[in-house]
């Protein structure tokens, strides 16, 4: 029987088990186990069988809790099922994980295991989510490579029939999950040799059935739950056995034998590691290198951690040993050692006890963490730990890979210490995330491991940005089977495919004497060194590194390639590395754009073409002087005025030295001061908007619409110009009321990125040159240095009174000052514009609740924040707690706000006679429905504060605590459709119906766009996303009619690029309410596949379609007799395809299913239809019996 | 009994009333229906390879798009395994077309590249079409691209496809060349069937509020037969080539004029997408009626019967008509 050897990633080796040998597969998106259920679905879609030669039903859920349930039920109604999560998502299983386990049901959860988020949230690996659920009765196995993910996928589906256990398999998020290796594939005939068709007999028979019923899940009581508890102890017993029978099955079928612990090292080691996970390959590489230079130590890897057999534990380690140190990758705070620690000095104490121990003596044992959160773990951690167990008196419960500077719990390692192959090719490579590096990476490392004998391994590191992401690739492949699960930092060659990076990253860094570097160069063979800054020169010379250029963009534009250089420099890597002789090379390369674009159309295949052929002529090698010539070096991260911790520590983080902070550098709860991402100039932008004072007419709109705060206006004092940067632009302020006034409108160059959208909304026009508007874009470099001092000086610039300004027009909020700004979102993002109005219109008394997602991320991932201060220092406060609970969560801030203002009115009453009536009867009848009133009760609270300073009354130190809340607040929840439609609905629905006055934003893509476009319950029939690769067949869920519907809720419906004044009046209407307010806010995403240059013109398109009504309803109205609901937006008048089909979430259907495209547009017509018809019925609704109410 | 028939790139059409190319045919319910209503040919809507190109490209743009970039979501749009993009989708509807109709079904092909052309020529014939036209609609913008040049590129392409297929190939043209009857001679050197005058430029408009050149999609209307029918007078019997008249074409007297003219067919679709497909009947009532009123025997009859050889007065199509016309406006304005 032949196996293809493929290159592929953890995830895809799970699903590619999982899929084949499941009949119903439950999903639900999160980071980092999405793919599994992606692949799933599409295999679904594309109707691929499993081994039974049926499609497997692929069901979205609404949360993790969901597909729990809905699996939960799969299999009592007897089908083989499966599902895909991690961290939280996890979590929110636990609860049908003990019901499965508690009846014996066979099923299998793969699981990328993931950090809980507890001081703050991350999406990397370690296996805290995974220890959260060892007491639910799951067995827990791990696979720690690509190949171990593929078969212990198919050890769990055998062994959970043969064991009547349900399993846990898990591989580490990110490491395993994402990490790309070469593995063997499997035959459909090798899983069906796995699995035992008697077993799947059995677990049918035991299905619940009309046809001979049962009942199961029962309530029980004191007198017999714990007899029926201890019933299926021989389950447990037994499974280890049964286990290492299907292990030793799966080596007659495939050839590759695993055991419960499998162990490696000397056979007489002294020195042992127990550790299970990804981290056991980097224990594994080192114990062969310190093996083979003397020494003897050996390392157990962990793969059934439950049920946890101590006697195969006991029987894997080598008699000899001495000492044990046990790596947990997990914290558990408070007791008495992380969980595997605990397991092994139980195993240990046991075996000593019963006399089962093959040791004289009790070995020496120590526990200690690493790898938090895909922390780093490298063989010079696993050599300290080694070291360690030297030492007479060894650290227990220690930390490697960080420094603890507090608690002084950490291992010292050596970085120079390496085992890295010499034979093995390491090559890291910095690109863009829009130039194509990493999607041409995993092609040459599916070429390398396919087209060669070589062992090949990728692995890919993202920027914590969605605009201007900075991606590094690694690249290992060699003779020898590669166990090197950590980044390289010895490469023998580096790539930086941006020549901008060399003054922002130190790229050279990894390079070892004599690498080979490539670098994608604007300038020639000549002129490049001289524009290299001292330390990539220095680098270059002093580490004899080879170097050659391309000007790769140069080719990719003549081949029609846009930005996309990946061809480009994949063909000029394989040139270069000598991997494959040339042509070879070349015509593997080929053969790969072929396998991947081909079905995308000729004419993509032929332009990469174009490129790979193009290539290699432009490819240059550079002649090296012998001394550092150049006069600038890398830019500093942030600059030197910025505050100590940005200085000290985010600083640190932006120039990808995270890792060096110590403990104590770090505060202790999470909590991280705002307004910080002013200081990371990013300077992703090749082109910025530039204002054309002469033509605008200062409507304000491109204010509006920028998604990154970049574009401001401000009207001042001309006197103010007199000390105006010689460049520095105004004009004459169009306003009545500031009629002396000059007005700017002012871009910051350093931290725009280019979207354009600003340029796309303005309205005006030269009449002389239609293409010339009041902004256009011009290159950023000649005007970078300029325009920053511009932007210096016109902050300078004192902020509009906001008093004076009418919160209601677009004109004057533009002069409102933006409290959230520079955020890494995407480039045109169409959330951000709507969160940063909020900030401008009650940024400074806002607190924010945010649903995990887009807006927690690009709100609150470090290293900066874009949540900002005013002068006062008064900003939105921002907290997430998890996806699922954000509606509750700011429930909840409401509830503290309302109990602070109640606290703090009913100490002003008692306090009254200290305080003064009239300052008290200010206070509490202050009218704060508009900007004076919020500012004059801000002075009362001021002059409250004055008065009680020193007062000793009982209450008035309290009263100064809670003062505060006697201003106005605004609370509020954003995310994204995912929380507020699906996984969140339950609590929305709950806090729109508490009658609280609490604001809710739902930025509406109408997919999980964070976890990369699945199906959410706002998706639209018809379109395509993850998860509905066939195009949605529903219509998508009407959320404000819901809300609506309960009578006492404020809802709108806005979408900014087709009524900026419609969505104005939404916001200042919902903050107005005093009751829960919901705006639904048409946000365009990325995953909509089209260029968002054009997301406002796309927004008024799904106006005028009819997709997208605009209206409001305000129950305040009702108080008026009027009718409520207020329909913004005129009666449809374009066709709906003329919308949609500017998608490509649309039209790939029209591609990829034409019949189905047609059928979904046509119901989507009527949707579209009947909605109108609905709303426009309700707006003409009389009330009190005359209609003339209504609009 | 009215012999309706006519020959038309070798093939004998049932009469000379075929359906030209545009969206109207792209749907197989509407080709029987317009078999029904009379057509004796249908040409199917130009395969535009500009358009698989644009939609090649967009797609794989937008599926790269934002990939690979952040770590929570390196794509955004499902990758399916396959997509009908390029001539798939064009080669099915001809196949299934000819399945559904007898009467002769032709393909449409505007290119963009001369690999192009013959490649996606050869798809055409492969797929099972009768004949193929070519709409070549090329503008030049370059100041220095000669009227020679252009032509020559014309010439080149008809040839090349001539010798990549062996079906009879039409050539659909503008009229805006220096010496049409020199381009039609060296086409019909080249190996042109049929010349096909004229196909319609796509002439955007301004859009005076937002100051934007928009697309604008006018229906011909009958004045725009003159131009044609004045070719064609010109052109018959000078050209082996069989001629159509495309552009006009509203009623049945209008098919009459066009074979006078010297034309082998009268294509319409204007005036489907106006009065329906329902329409091709009452044209074809009209011409036979007509036919029958004033006693004529076939289409053959009256085939150039008023072209620029047949006619008493030739000069009739050259200069002296202009000026004749504008004297005759003159004199009218002077009446009024």
């Amino acid at each position: 029987m032949t196996r293809s050897k493929i290159t592929i990633d953890g995830n895809e080796a799970a699903a590619r088990v999982a899929y084949r040998v499941s009949e119903v597969i439950a999903i639900y998106p999160i980071t980092p186990s999405s793919p599994m259920g992606e692949w799933s679905d599409q295999w679904s879609s594309e109707v691929k069988p499993n081994i039974w030669g049926t499609v497997p039903n692929v069901m979205e859920m609404q949360s993790e809790g969901g597909a729990a349930g809905a699996l939960h039920g799969a299999l009592q109604a007897g089908s083989l099922g499966t599902t895909f999560t991690a961290s939280q998502g996890l979590l929110l299983m636990i609860p049908n994980m003990f019901k499965i386990a508690g009846e014996l049901t066979s099923t299998v959860l793969h699981v990328t295991a993931r950090t809980v988020a507890a001081h703050a949230l991350s999406i990397f690996g370690d296996h805290s989510d995974v220890m959260a659920t060892r007491s639910t009765g799951f067995a827990l196995l791990a696979s720690n490579s690509v190949q171990e993910v593929m078969d212990f996928a198919l050890i769990s589906h055998a062994a959970t029939l043969a064991s009547r256990l349900p399993f846990l398999h898990f591989f580490d998020g990110f490491r395993t999950s994402h990490e790309v290796g070469k593995v063997e594939d499997m035959t459909d005939d090798d899983l069906r040799a796995m699995i035992d068709s008697s077993l799947v007999e059995a677990h049918r028979k035991r299905a619940l059935s009309p046809d001979h019923p049962v009942l199961r899940g029962t309530a029980q009581n004191p007198d017999v739950y714990f007899q029926a508890r201890e019933t299926a102890n021989s389950y447990y017993t037994d499974c280890p056995g049964i286990v290492q029978g299907i292990m030793d099955k799966l080596a007659t079928v495939i050839g590759r034998q695993y055991h419960l612990f499998d162990y490696e090292g000397a056979p007489d080691a002294e020195r042992v590691i127990v550790i299970m996970g990804s981290g056991a390959e980097a224990a594994h590489e080192t114990v062969q290198y310190l093996n083979a230079h003397g020494e003897k130590v050996g390392v157990l890897k962990v793969h059934l951690y439950r049920p946890f057999s101590i006697e195969h534990f006991l029987a894997a380690l080598p008699k000899t040993v001495k000492s044990l140190a046990v790596l947990d990758r997990t914290k558990e705070s408070g007791s008495t050692g992380d969980p595997l620690y605990i397991d092994v000095i139980t195993a240990l104490s046991e075996g000593m006890t019963t006399g089962k121990s093959p040791f004289a003596s009790f070995p020496k044992v120590i526990g200690g963490r690493y790898g938090l959160s895909s922390k780093e773990f490298t063989p010079a951690m696993v050599k300290a730990v080694f070291d360690e167990l030297l030492k007479p008196k060894p650290l227990n419960h220690f930390v490697v890979g960080i420094v603890d500077d507090v608690t002084h719990t950490s291992l010292e390692v050596d970085p120079t210490f390496s085992t890295e192959d010499p034979k093995t090719v390491r090559a890291v490579f910095y690109g863009l995330g829009s130039d194509g590096t990493v999607g041409a990476n995993k092609n040459s490392i599916k070429i390398i491991g396919e087209d060669t004998d070589n062992y090949a391994q990728g692995y890919f590191v993202y920027d914590s940005k969605k605009s201007g992401s900075v991606t590094i690739s690694h690249l290992r492949f060699g003779p020898k089977p590669i166990h090197s699960t950590y980044l390289i930092s010895k490469a023998n060659f580096v790539a930086c495919h941006q020549f901008s990076f060399l003054e922002r990253l130190d790229v050279l860094k990894v390079a070892e004497p004599g690498a080979t570097f490539l670098l994608n160069s604007p300038y020639g063979v000549e002129e490049v060194w001289g524009m290299m800054p001292r330390t990539t020169q220095r680098e270059i010379i002093e580490k004899k590194l080879r170097v050659f250029v391309i000007d790769a963009v140069k080719v990719a534009k003549e081949a029609g390639m846009g930005g996309r250089i990946n061809t480009v420099m994949q063909t000029c890597f394989f040139a270069i590395s000598g991997v494959l002789p040339r042509e070879e090379a070349i015509a593997a390369i080929k053969h790969a754009i072929e396998k991947t674009y081909g079905r995308r159309g000729e004419a993509v295949v032929k332009k990469n073409f174009a490129a790979v052929d193009a290539s290699l002529d432009h490819l240059h090698e550079v002649k090296i002087p012998a001394e550092v010539t150049s006069t600038f070096d890398l830019r500093p991260a942030v600059p030197a005025q910025a505050p100590a911790f940005v200085r000290d520590v985010l600083a640190r983080i932006i120039e990808g030295d995270g890792d060096s902070l110590p403990v104590s550098a770090m505060p202790i709860d999470g909590t991280f001061p705002t307004a910080t991402a002013q200081w990371e100039k990013r300077n992703i932008a090749l082109e910025i908007p530039v204002w054309d004072e002469t033509l605008c007419i200062q409507c304000g709109k491109c204010v509006m619409v920028c998604p990154h705060a970049v574009i401001r206006g401000k009207v001042y004092d001309p006197a103010l110009l007199e000390k105006a940067p010689a460049t520095f632009k105004s004009t004459a302020a169009r306003w009545k009321e500031f009629k002396e006034f000059k007005y700017t409108l002012q871009v910051a160059p350093e931290d725009c990125t280019a979207c354009a959208l600003c340029v796309e909304i303005c309205p005006v026009k030269s009449k002389s040159e239609a293409k010339h508007k009041a902004i256009n874009m011009a290159d950023q470099i000649p005007l970078r240095e300029a325009e920053s001092k511009n932007w210096d000086f016109f902050l300078e610039i004192p902020e509009a009174d906001r008093r004076t300004l009418s919160m209601g027009q677009v004109k004057d909020v533009q002069l409102l000052q933006p409290l959230f700004e520079f955020s890494g979102a995407c480039a045109g993002c169409g959330e951000t514009p709507y969160i940063k109005l909020m900030t401008q219109l009650f940024g400074d008394r806002a607190l924010i609740g945010n649903a995990t997602g887009c807006s927690s991320i690009y709100g609150g991932n470090l290293p900066t924040t874009p949540y900002a201060v005013n002068r006062e220092g008064r900003g939105p406060t921002w907290s997430n707690s998890l996806f699922e609970d954000n509606a509750e969560f700011a429930l909840g801030m409401r509830l503290a706000v309302d109990q602070q203002t109640q606290y703090a009115k009913e100490l002003l009453h008692r306090l009254s006679a200290t305080i003064g009536d009239e300052l008290v009867q200010g206070l509490l009848n202050a009218d704060q429905s508009h900007e004076a009133g919020i500012l004059e009760q801000r002075e009362r609270v001021k002059a409250l504060k004055a008065r009680l300073t020193g007062r000793t009354e009982l209450g008035a130190r309290d009263l100064t605590n809670v003062a505060e809340a006697l201003v106005k607040k605004s609370v509020w929840a954003f995310g994204g459709d995912g929380w507020a439609y699906d996984i969140g609905y339950g609590g929305l629905d709950h806090v729109l119906a508490s009658g609280r006055n609490i604001n809710v934003l739902v930025l509406d893509t109408e997919v999980y766009s964070n976890t990369g476009g699945q199906m959410s319950k706002a998706t639209p029939r018809g379109a395509v996303a993850k998860f509905a690769a066939g195009g949605k067949p529903r219509a998508k869920k009407d959320l404000g009619m819901m809300a609506v519907a309960y009578g006492s809720v404020y809802v709108a419906q806005v979408a900014m690029g087709a009524g900026d004044m419609q969505t104005l009046k939404a916001f200042n209407e919902a903050d107005a309410y005093d009751g829960p307010s919901l705006i639904i806010a048409y946000s365009h995403c990325i995953a909509h596949g089209y260029d968002l240059v054009h997301g406002c013109d796309q927004q008024k398109a799904a106006v005028q379609s009819g997709y997208w009504p605009l209206y409001r309803y305000n129950p305040d109205l009702l108080k008026l007799g009027k009718n409520p609901f207020q329909l913004d937006s005129r009666p449809p008048s374009l066709p709906l395809e003329k919308y949609i089909y500017n998608e490509t979430r649309y039209t790939m259907l029209t591609h990829s299913d034409p019949e189905a495209a047609k059928h979904l547009l046509k119901l989507a017509e009527e949707d579209v239809h009947n909605r109108w018809r609905d709303y426009q019925n309700l707006a003409a609704m009389p009330m009190n019996g005359g209609a003339k109410e209504t609009k | 009994m009215i012999d309706l028939t006519t020959k038309y790139l070798g093939l004998t059409l049932k009469n000379p009333l075929v359906v030209s190319a545009s969206p109207l045919s792209a749907d197989v319910g509407h080709i029987r229906r317009m078999e029904d209503s009379g057509a004796s040919a249908v040409v199917l809507p130009s395969l535009f390879e500009e358009q698989i190109q644009v939609e090649s490209n967009t797609l794989d743009h937008f599926l790269w798009q934002g990939t690979e970039s952040f770590a929570e979501s390196l794509t955004y749009i499902p990758n399916m395994e396959g997509y009908r993009l390029g001539p798939d989708g064009y080669l099915e509807h001809l196949r299934n077309s000819k399945k559904a109709v007898k009467i002769p079904i032709i393909g449409s092909l505007n290119g963009t590249s001369t690999s192009g052309w013959v490649e996606y020529a050869k798809k055409i014939e492969e797929a099972g079409a009768d004949a193929l036209e070519l709409n070549i609609y090329f503008i030049p913008t370059d100041t220095e691209m000669t009227g020679a040049h252009v032509e020559q590129m014309y010439v080149d392409l008809v040839a090349q496809v001539k010798a990549s297929i062996h079906i009879p190939v039409a050539v659909k043209i503008g009229a805006y060349f220096s010496s049409l009857p020199n381009t039609a001679k060296r086409l019909d050197q080249a190996g042109a069937n049929a010349l096909v005058l004229f196909n319609r430029f796509y002439q955007p408009d301004f859009d005076l509020e937002n100051l934007e050149v928009v697309p604008n999609l006018i229906l011909s209307t009958p004045h725009e037969l003159l131009l044609r029918l004045n070719w064609v007078a010109v052109l018959f019997g000078k050209v082996k080539a069989d001629l159509a008249v495309t552009g006009g074409v509203h009623s049945g007297l209008d098919v009459l004029k066009s074979m006078m003219a010297g034309a082998s067919v009268a294509m319409m679709t204007s005036a489907l997408l106006k009065n329906g497909v329902g329409h091709l009947a009452v044209v074809l009532a009209e011409l036979q009626k007509w036919m029958e009123d004033h006693e004529y025997e076939s289409i053959h009859q009256m085939q150039g019967s008023m072209s620029q050889r047949s006619v008493a007065d030739p000069s009739a199509f050259q200069r002296a008509n202009y000026v004749k016309v504008l004297s005759s406006y003159a004199l009218n304005e002077g009446a009024v």
